[in-house]
C-alpha cells in the first residue's frame, strides 16, 4: 500500500490540474442561467431614467393586462409588506430607508421601480415597456463633497448626506510635523469609480413556496450567509427557510455580493404569483447602471512631514468616500481601509479623518481590493510624489520607508499585525525582472529625444480573513465580530470521501485546492476525493461569514477544510482500530488494492473505506456501544483567533493575514497621441505558501488585468446630470487580450505564522497596477509639471493636464516646505 | 396610458439548422436572438451570454465554418446554417486538443468566457497553423475575459497551436 503523494512529496504545494476544468472546458459548467424549471416566470426591472427624482405615479395596468404577464411590483407594495433592509451605519444613517425597488423617490439613474412578471423574457420585456411611470425630476448630488453640504438631501429621514465620520489618530502627529525636515501639502487627490464587472451578470431564480412557506434561491450571490441574514428580516421570512443555491459562478471579484436586493424581489414576485419561479438576468447594461461599483474616494489637504533622509515620519489628511445612492454594505468600507493603515510603510504618527457621503449614482459594493485599495493608492501617490519633490530615487525612497523584515510580526499604530513580508527582497526580485538598471539607461537616453518614458514602482496589501469586529468601529452596537468557515468532511455510505464548504467560488479552484488538502490528510489521491460545487444552505456547513470575498479562502475555508478532514481522520482511526484489533499508533492511511484503506503495520491487516462506512452506516450491529458517537460524517467550524478591536481608539487586530505585491511598469506617454502605453511590466506577489502555483499565479494575472483595465481604460462615468456615460461594455471597455501587456511574474514566499499551512489569503491583489501605473506616468510627466492626482489616466485626461492645463498641475496641487532642519539633507 | 399595444400575436418563423451534426427544426419568433435559440430551445447551454453590445464574445459560435457572435445574429439567418458550438468539441467524450490545451496552461479561471474563446482558437488554427502572439491577440481580441487576464490564455493557444502541429 502506498500512501499516495505526489512524486513523494505532499498534494499542498503541487501544480495539480484543476478539478473543475473537465465540466467548464466542456460547456457543461453549471452556471444560475443554465437552469430552467416548471412554470418559471421571468423577470424584468423598469428603471428609472433620472438620477434623482420623486415617484409622482406608477401606471401598471397596461402591462398588468398584457397576455402572458402574471403580476406586476411597485415599490409602494413592497413597502407595504416588508421592512427596510438593516443599515449597518449608526445614527442618521440608521433612518435612511432602503427598499428593493424605489417608492417615493429615485436616487440614482437605473434604480429599479417596478418589477414585471411574464411567461418568457421576451413578454416580460414587452410588459415592461408599458408601465408609466411620471417622475418629478429633482436636483441630483453627483459629488461626494457637494453632497456633504447638503443642499439637496438624498434620503429626508436621514436629513443629512453624511453616511459616517471618524478620525482616526496615533502617535504625536503634530509633534512630528514640528520636527519635520520637510512638509509636503497635497490639496487634492482622486481615487476614481470603476467596477470589476464579472463576465456572468447577477441571475436570481426565487420561489416563495406555498406548499411549505419556503423561499428557495438558485442564484450567483457570492456571499449566500450575508445575503439570507439581509433577506430574513427584510420579508419577515424565517432565516431557516430561505435556502440559497449557488453552483459555478462567472467571477464575481465582490460585485456579486450586493445581488440581495434582486433576490428579495424574485421572491416577493414569486409569491404574488402563487408561488411559481421566478428568474432574473441582469443585462450587461443593467448590470453597469445599478449592481455595484466600486468605492470613489477623494483626499483632501493631504500633509506629510519627513525628516531630513526622506523618511516619513507623519501623515495628516481628509478622505471623503462616496457611497452612491444607498450605503447598502456600506459603511463598512469607512473602517475596512484601516486593515492597511500604514501600508507596507514604517510610519507611526498619522491622522486620517474619515468622512463618508451619499450622491445619486449607483450604489457601492466591494469590489477586488476593496476600500483597501484606494487608500493603499493614496498612500504610494503620498510616498511617490514626496520622492520626487525632495529628489529621492524612487526605488530608494521605498526602502527608506518599507517595513523591515526583521520587524515582522510587524505592529501597526492602528493594532493590525501584519504577520510576515519581504518588502525589500520583492523590491529586488522585480528590478531584476524588470531589467531596472538597463530601463534606467535606456530611459536617460528616451528623453535625452524628448521622448516622455517614465518606470514606476507600487507596493501594496492584500490583506484577508477580516475580524468583523471592526463593524462595531462603525457602529458599536453591530452584532458582528470575529470570523468563522464551516466544512463538512465524510465517508459516504460506500465510503465515498466527499467534502463540502461554506465557499461559493467563481473561479478560484476551491474544489481543487480543497482536495489536495484532504489528500495530505488521508494520503490519497485528490481524484478520489469529491468537494462540492457551489454553496448551499442545507448542507449544513456554513456559518454567518461563509460565502467567498475578502482573500481568504487558503486560510478560512483550508483551515476549515482540514479540521473537518483531521476529525473525520481520527474518527477512522478509533474504528480501524477496534476492526484490525490494534492501537491506533499502529494504523498507517494510503491506498491499497481495494482502494484508499487503514492499515495496521504490525499485522498487515487492513480495511477499506467502504468497510469502515459499511459498519457505520449500513452495518451498525457490529458497531460496539463506545463507539456509538462514530458518524464519519465530521463538521468543523474554524474560527480566527480575534478579539473585539477598541472602538474608542479604532485600534486591534482587523485581519489575519497580509499578502504582499509589488509591481514595476515602464510607461511611455506619446506625445501626439497622449496615448499612454505599457512598455514592460513586472509583478511580484507574496502570499506565503503556496497551495497550488499556478491558481496563484493565475489569481496574480487576474488581478493584475483588472488593475491595468482600471488604470488606463476602465471608468464609471456619469454627467453632471447624473446620465451614466459608461452603461455598456462597449462604452466601458474592460480590458481586452489586444490592451493586455505581457507580464512577467516573480515570486517570493515569507510563510505566514497566522495560518496552519503558512498560506495567505490572496486574489484581490491590492489594486498594485494602478499604484504603479500612476507611478510611472508620474515619473514620465514630472517634468512636464503634472501631478498625477487621480487614479485613472487614459489619453484624454492627460492631453488635458499636459496639453491644456486642465488641473493636474503639481505647482498648483503640490507643495514643498523645506524647514532649517533640512539643511544638510542626504540627497 | 400608453399609446402602444402590443400586437396580439407574433408570427413564428420555421428554422431548421444542424448544430454539433444534429439537424433540428424549431418555430420561433423573429427576434430570437440565435444564443437564445441554442441556450432556450435546445438546451445548449454552453455558449454565453456575457453583454448586449458585440463586445465580449462569451456567446461566439462556429456557423458555417466563420465564428460569429450568436447574440448578435438571429435565430431565422442561421435557418440552414451548420453549427458548432463548445458542446461539439469533444469527440467520443475525449476533449478536443483545443480545450486540453486549455486545461494545461490553466487558460481559464471561472470558466465562463471559456467556451467562446475555445471557438476563437477554433477558427484560427483552421485558417492559420502557426500564429505569432500578435494573430493570437487579435484573434481573440472580441473575447473578453475578466478573470485570467489572458496571460494563460495566450499560452494555451500557443500550446494548442503547437500540440497540433506536432501531431
Ligand atoms: S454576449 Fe455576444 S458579444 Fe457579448
Ligand atoms: S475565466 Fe472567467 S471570464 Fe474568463
Amino acid at each position: 500500500m502506498a500512501d499516495e503523494k505526489q512524486n513523494g512529496k505532499r498534494w499542498v504545494g503541487a501544480s495539480l490540474p484543476r478539478k473543475e476544468e473537465s465540466r467548464l472546458l466542456r460547456g457543461l459548467g453549471k452556471f444560475a442561467d443554465d437552469i430552467k424549471l416548471r412554470e418559471m416566470l421571468y423577470l424584468r426591472f423598469v428603471r428609472s431614467p433620472y438620477a434623482h427624482a420623486r415617484i409622482v405615479s406608477v401606471d401598471t395596468s397596461a402591462a398588468e393586462a398584457l397576455p402572458g404577464v402574471a403580476c406586476v411590483l411597485t415599490g409602494a407594495e413592497i413597502a407595504a409588506q416588508t421592512q427596510p433592509f438593516i443599515e449597518i451605519g449608526p445614527g442618521p444613517a440608521q433612518n435612511i430607508k432602503d427598499y428593493p425597488l424605489a417608492v417615493t423617490r429615485a436616487r440614482y439613474q437605473g434604480e429599479p421601480v417596478a418589477a414585471v412578471v411574464a411567461d418568457s423574457a421576451a413578454l416580460a420585456d414587452d410588459a415592461a415597456e408599458l408601465v408609466q411611470v411620471e417622475y418629478e425630476a429633482l436636483d441630483p448630488v453627483m459629488d461626494a463633497e457637494d453632497a456633504l453640504t447638503d443642499k439637496s438631501i438624498l434620503h429626508e429621514g436621514a436629513a443629512t448626506n453624511q453616511v459616517w465620520n471618524g478620525v482616526w489618530e496615533f502617535g504625536d502627529v503634530e509633534q512630528a510635523f514640528r520636527d519635520a525636515a520637510y512638509v509636503v501639502n497635497i490639496d487634492r487627490m482622486h481615487f476614481h469609480r470603476f467596477s470589476s464587472t464579472p463576465l456572468e451578470n447577477n441571475v436570481v431564480i426565487g420561489q416563495w413556496d406555498p406548499k411549505d412557506e419556503h423561499i428557495y434561491y438558485q442564484c450567483n450571490n457570492s456571499f449566500p450567509s450575508f445575503a439570507v441574514q439581509f433577506l430574513s428580516s427584510h420579508l419577515g421570512v424565517p432565516i431557516d427557510r430561505i435556502r440559497v443555491q449557488t453552483a459555478d459562478i462567472g467571477g464575481s471579484f465582490g460585485i456579486k455580493i450586493t445581488s440581495y436586493p434582486q433576490m428579495a424581489v424574485c421572491a416577493l414576485a414569486s409569491k404574488k404569483a402563487g408561488g411559481r419561479p421566478v428568474k432574473w438576468v441582469e443585462s450587461r447594461s443593467e448590470h453597469m447602471v445599478s449592481s455595484a461599483h466600486g468605492n470613489e474616494r477623494t483626499f483632501r489637504k493631504t500633509r506629510v512631514a519627513l525628516d531630513r533622509d526622506g523618511v516619513i515620519t507623519a501623515i495628516d489628511s481628509h478622505h471623503i468616500d462616496d457611497c452612491g445612492a444607498y450605503p447598502r454594505y456600506e459603511p463598512l468600507g469607512c473602517v475596512i481601509w484601516s486593515q492597511v493603515f500604514p501600508g507596507v510603510y514604517r510610519f507611526k504618527n498619522a491622522r486620517i479623518d474619515f468622512t463618508q457621503a451619499v450622491t445619486n449614482k449607483c450604489p457601492v459594493g466591494p469590489n477586488r481590493g476593496y476600500s483597501r485599495m484606494q487608500h493603499l493608492w493614496f498612500l504610494e501617490r503620498v510616498v511617490d510624489i514626496c520622492a520626487h519633490q525632495i529628489g529621492i530615487p524612487a526605488d530608494e525612497m521605498r526602502l527608506k520607508n518599507y517595513v523591515r523584515p526583521e520587524e515582522f510580526p510587524y505592529l501597526t499604530p492602528n493594532g493590525c499585525i501584519y504577520d510576515s513580508g519581504n518588502y525589500p527582497k520583492m523590491l529586488e526580485v522585480g528590478k531584476k525582472l524588470i531589467g531596472w538598471d538597463d530601463w534606467k539607461a535606456k530611459q536617460a537616453a528616451a528623453r535625452a529625444e524628448g521622448r516622455l518614458i517614465g518606470i514606476g514602482i507600487g507596493t501594496t496589501l492584500d490583506s484577508g480573513t477580516n475580524n468583523f469586529g471592526q463593524s462595531q468601529i462603525v457602529n458599536p452596537y453591530a452584532p458582528f465580530s470575529g470570523n468563522s468557515q464551516g466544512a463538512n468532511c465524510k465517508l459516504d455510505i460506500y465510503g465515498e470521501v466527499v467534502v463540502a464548504v461554506g465557499s461559493c467560488p467563481q473561479g478560484q479552484g476551491h474544489e481543487t485546492t480543497a482536495a489536495q488538502v484532504v489528500a495530505d490528510v488521508l494520503g490519497i489521491h485528490p481524484d478520489k476525493i469529491t468537494v462540492r460545487t457551489g454553496f448551499d444552505t442545507e448542507r449544513n456547513v456554513h456559518t454567518g461569514f461563509s460565502g467567498t470575498y475578502a482573500s481568504q479562502f487558503a486560510v478560512s475555508g483550508l483551515s476549515a477544510v482540514h479540521g473537518a478532514a483531521q476529525k473525520l481522520k481520527a474518527e477512522m482511526k478509533r474504528l480501524a482500530g477496534h476492526v484490525l484489533e490494534t492501537t491506533e499508533d499502529d494504523l498507517e492511511f494510503g491506498s491499497g488494492e481495494q482502494g484508499p484503506e487503514v492499515r495496521a503495520k504490525s499485522t498487515g491487516k487492513s480495511i477499506n473505506y467502504w468497510g469502515l462506512a459499511n459498519i457505520v452506516n449500513v452495518n451498525s450491529a457490529v458497531l460496539p456501544e463506545e463507539m456509538y458517537d462514530v458518524t464519519l460524517n465530521c463538521r468543523y467550524v474554524w474560527r480566527a483567533p480575534f478579539k473585539v478591536p477598541d472602538k474608542e481608539r479604532k485600534y486591534g487586530q482587523l485581519t489575519l493575514t497580509y499578502a504582499s505585491q509589488l509591481h514595476i511598469a515602464v510607461m511611455e506617454v506619446d506625445r501626439e497621441t497622449f496615448i499612454p502605453k505599457i512598455l514592460d511590466y513586472v509583478a511580484v506577489d507574496d502570499c506565503g505558501t503556496v497551495i497550488n502555483p499556478p491558481i496563484v499565479e493565475g489569481q496574480v494575472y487576474g488581478a493584475t488585468a483588472h488593475g491595468i483595465g482600471a488604470a488606463l481604460m476602465e471608468s464609471c462615468v456619469y454627467d453632471e446630470v447624473g446620465n451614466m456615460l459608461t452603461s455598456t461594455f462597449s462604452d466601458y471597455i474592460p480590458i481586452t487580450a489586444v490592451n493586455m501587456p505581457k507580464v512577467k511574474y516573480g515570486h517570493v514566499c515569507t510563510p505566514s505564522p497566522h495560518s496552519y499551512s503558512g498560506a495567505k489569503g490572496m486574489g484581490e491583489g491590492g489594486a498594485a497596477p494602478i499604484h504603479t501605473i500612476s507611478a510611472a506616468l508620474q515619473d514620465a510627466l514630472y517634468a512636464s509639471g503634472v501631478f498625477i492626482h487621480d487614479s485613472f489616466n487614459n489619453a484624454d485626461s492627460i492631453f488635458r493636464v499636459l496639453a491644456k492645463k486642465e488641473g493636474g498641475q503639481l505647482a498648483e496641487l503640490v507643495k514643498l516646505e523645506k524647514r532649517a532642519q533640512a539643511n544638510g539633507a542626504t540627497k | 396610458m400608453p399609446e402602444t399595444a402590443m400586437p396580439e400575436t407574433i408570427e413564428k418563423i420555421s428554422v431548421t439548422l444542424k448544430v454539433n451534426g444534429k439537424e433540428y427544426q424549431r418555430l420561433v419568433e423573429p427576434r430570437m436572438l440565435l444564443v437564445e435559440f441554442l441556450r432556450e430551445e435546445l438546451d445548449l447551454t454552453g455558449t454565453h451570454v456575457g453583454c448586449d453590445t458585440t463586445y465580449c464574445g462569451a456567446c461566439t459560435v462556429l456557423m458555417n465554418g466563420a465564428s460569429v457572435k450568436s447574440c448578435t445574429t438571429f435565430a431565422v439567418q442561421a435557418d440552414g446554417a451548420e453549427l458548432l458550438t463548445v458542446e461539439g468539441l469533444a469527440h467520443n467524450g475525449e476533449l478536443h486538443p483545443i480545450q486540453k490545451a486549455f486545461g494545461d496552461a490553466y487558460g481559464l479561471q471561472c470558466g465562463y468566457c471559456t467556451p467562446g474563446l475555445l471557438i476563437s482558437t477554433y477558427q484560427l488554427l483552421e485558417h492559420n497553423t502557426s500564429p505569432n502572439e500578435k494573430d493570437i491577440r487579435k484573434a481573440i481580441a472580441g473575447n473578453t475575459c475578466r478573470c485570467t487576464g489572458y496571460q494563460n490564455i495566450f499560452k494555451a493557444i500557443q500550446l494548442a497551436a503547437d500540440n497540433r502541429k506536432g501531431a
